[in-house]
């Protein structure tokens, strides 16, 4: 135990020397929240649209200012041909064309009924279908209006209708930011985690300290144990010190137990460090370890559900996100932070994280050779 | 047959990296206490060897016996008699001196009591009382050669390997460096020795020379020398090569 102590001093004390450290510890939380948290958002607003209106009638125009009025909406370019509208889609300034054709009011008074084209850029499968949606919506709506308009109050309160009234759970207001922010915090410890563990014994291969350190009677597991929980002290202040950020700058809501989230972070970063170590004793270089590191780290973030829900991957990749522990602890984090969820209902996620743990921890010192 | 007064034996040691024999049949002794020197030119096999004895590499085949353990099977034993000092420099760049002291006396677990002695008379041997809290990047090289010796031998090893160690460093330095390696040797430290500097080959009791991956010749510097009827130890081994390279 003793020699544990002395390798995790002297750990601490090259960390905090390095003068990068202080910075990446506290100034890159910062940054990431406030850069990641608001700029990762699948809300929409101003979406530049173009109009073509061929009616040029009361009715039409009054569509027109619907959509104009709406928060999602922005008028880039209006103009009476189809080419000219295309061309502004071709350069990327509008992502929308709304067509109304002509005799469009005429229609809609003799028929009861007429049409719009609307025209949407979908290289933007997710977000087509949002402005889809959104153009729905005002459609709709400036639908009832007309129908208020035209027909009678007695009429009306005939139209037989099914009223939806939603009401949001964890998180009613739909804020975007209350949703990401458990996950960017999880990024966070992941980063600072496995960069620090994977670059660490490499590096003392790189200087031939290790060999001095492998001609001392050391065990393996004293070794491991000395170089992990430096970075897991230093990985959980982390989080500390990113949820004090989250709750002082965006408030978000932290339901669930403190104490059951920082078990979990616990679990999850043996994992995460275990992992980079794993990953530094079978490179020889700090810049293989980084590459092997960073490939893993890639895939794992992107499927971790983050950015996209899980649950809408294909089958093979949901099977894939059994491995990854990183949509393990976002899936935790989020539920703890966001639903209050107790022990008994993360215990799906939490467990496999503590079988990972210890099988890659256990590798990470089987790697680990003293001699070759 | 083991001779009480031997504390390395080595029989038809073996190392091969893939088809290249590095060690070839090595057989020798060294005595307790001696200052054993390894000479040979670069590629000849010597850090292989050392390596080999400081239970860092496995040997292919051979039995070797260090400190009275078996290589094979009390490795743990012998890592904690034996010292070592890499060509590669194995201090820490950003530690102090005395962190660099502490922590392998630390993971060679000495006390705290232990520790606090030590450096401070390793530090006081050295000169380097001034330097204490100096990074170990700061000091000039002749200085952190000399501490990576100290701290090498920091735990009282009954054997200290050295494998080039004063590779890149002035004549006054290793004049220096010299005097600190009969220093350990009067202490009771058998003193492992590889080099390819043929004047320090003077230094040691008995040399052993090795040629592509074999031993060539061993014996004390005065034997060797007038068996191959040569001036210094320089000549006794460009003769000994010349053999090889004619043969």
């Amino acid at each position: 135990m003793r020699t544990v102590l002395f390798i995790i001093q002297k750990e601490f004390i090259q960390v905090f020397r390095n003068r990068m450290m202080m910075p990446i510890i506290f100034v890159v939380p910062i940054i990431q929240l406030l850069i990641l948290v608001h700029a990762a958002t699948f809300e929409m607003k101003n979406i530049r649209f173009a109009v073509i209106d061929l009616d040029m009638s009361t009715t039409s125009r009054k569509m027109v200012g619907k959509f104009q009025g709406s928060p999602f909406f922005l008028l880039a370019h209006t103009s009476f041909s189809d080419k000219e509208a295309e061309t502004e889609m071709k350069k990327g300034t509008v992502d929308m064309i709304l067509h109304i054709p002509y005799g469009f009011e005429k229609k809609l008074v003799k028929e009861n009924a007429a049409g719009v084209q609307v025209v949407i850029n979908a290289i933007n499968g997710a977000s087509a279908g949002l402005i889809n949606a959104y153009t729905m919506m005002i459609i709709m709506d400036f639908n009832r209006e007309i129908l208020v308009d035209w027909l009678s109050p007695v009429m009306l309160s005939s139209t037989k209708n099914i009223r939806i009234s939603p009401s949001y759970w964890y998180n009613p207001k739909l804020n975007y930011k209350t949703y990401m922010v458990p996950g960017i915090l999880v990024l966070l410890v992941t980063i600072i985690g496995l960069l620090l563990s994977g670059m660490n014994i490499v590096r003392e291969k790189e200087i031939g300290t290790i060999e001095q350190i492998n001609v001392t009677p050391i065990r393996k597991v004293q070794f491991i144990a000395g170089k992990l929980l430096p970075f897991w002290i230093i990985a959980l202040f982390e989080l500390a010190f990113g949820l004090t950020i989250g709750k002082l700058l965006f408030n978000i809501p932290i339901i669930g137990n403190l104490w059951l989230i920082f078990l979990s972070a616990g679990v999850y970063l043996f994992v995460i460090l275990g992992f980079g170590l794993l990953v530094s004793t079978m490179t020889n270089t700090q810049q293989q370890s980084m590459l092997v590191s960073f490939f893993f780290m890639v895939i794992f973030i992107l499927m971790s559900g983050l950015f996209t829900s899980i649950e809408s991957m294909p089958v093979w990749a949901q099977n894939l996100d059994r491995v990854n522990p990183i949509a393990y602890f976002i899936r935790i984090m989020r539920m703890v932070m966001l639903k209050g969820s107790g022990f008994h209902d993360i215990r799906n996620s939490f467990f496999p994280l503590v079988a990972y743990a210890v099988i890659i921890i256990s590798f990470a010192i089987r790697r680990y050779r003293k001699v070759s | 047959m083991t001779n009480n007064d031997n504390i390395i034996t080595v029989k038809n040691l073996v190392k091969k990296f893939g088809h290249f024999v590095a060690n070839d049949h090595l057989t020798f002794e060294v005595r307790k206490g001696e200052i054993f020197g390894f000479l040979g030119a670069n590629g000849a096999g010597k850090t292989t060897a050392i390596r080999i004895l400081c239970g860092l590499s496995y040997p292919t085949s051979g039995e070797v016996k260090v400190a009275g353990f078996d290589i094979y099977s009390q490795r743990d034993q012998i890592k904690r008699n034996i010292g070592y000092m890499s060509q590669k420099f194995s201090l820490y760049d950003d530690l102090t001196v005395y962190e660099n002291i502490r922590f392998y006396a630390g993971i060679y677990g000495l006390s705290r009591k232990e520790i606090e002695s030590r450096a401070g008379s390793l530090m006081k041997r050295l000169n380097l009382e001034d330097a204490k809290d100096k990074l170990i990047r700061d000091i000039p090289q002749g200085w952190k050669q000399k501490l990576a010796f100290s701290v090498a031998i920091i735990h009282d090893p009954k054997i200290v390997f050295l494998d080039e160690p004063t590779g890149g460093v002035d004549p006054i330095t290793r004049r220096q460096f010299w005097n600190l390696i009969y220093e350990a040797a009067r202490d009771g430290i058998t003193v492992f020795v590889t080099t390819h500097y043929m004047d320090e080959a003077e230094y040691c009791d008995r040399v052993t020379i090795m040629v592509d991956g074999k031993i060539a010749a061993l014996d004390t510097p005065p034997v060797l020398k007038k068996k191959y009827d040569a001036a210094n130890m320089n000549e006794v081994f460009l003769k000994l090569a010349r053999v090889k390279v004619e043969a």
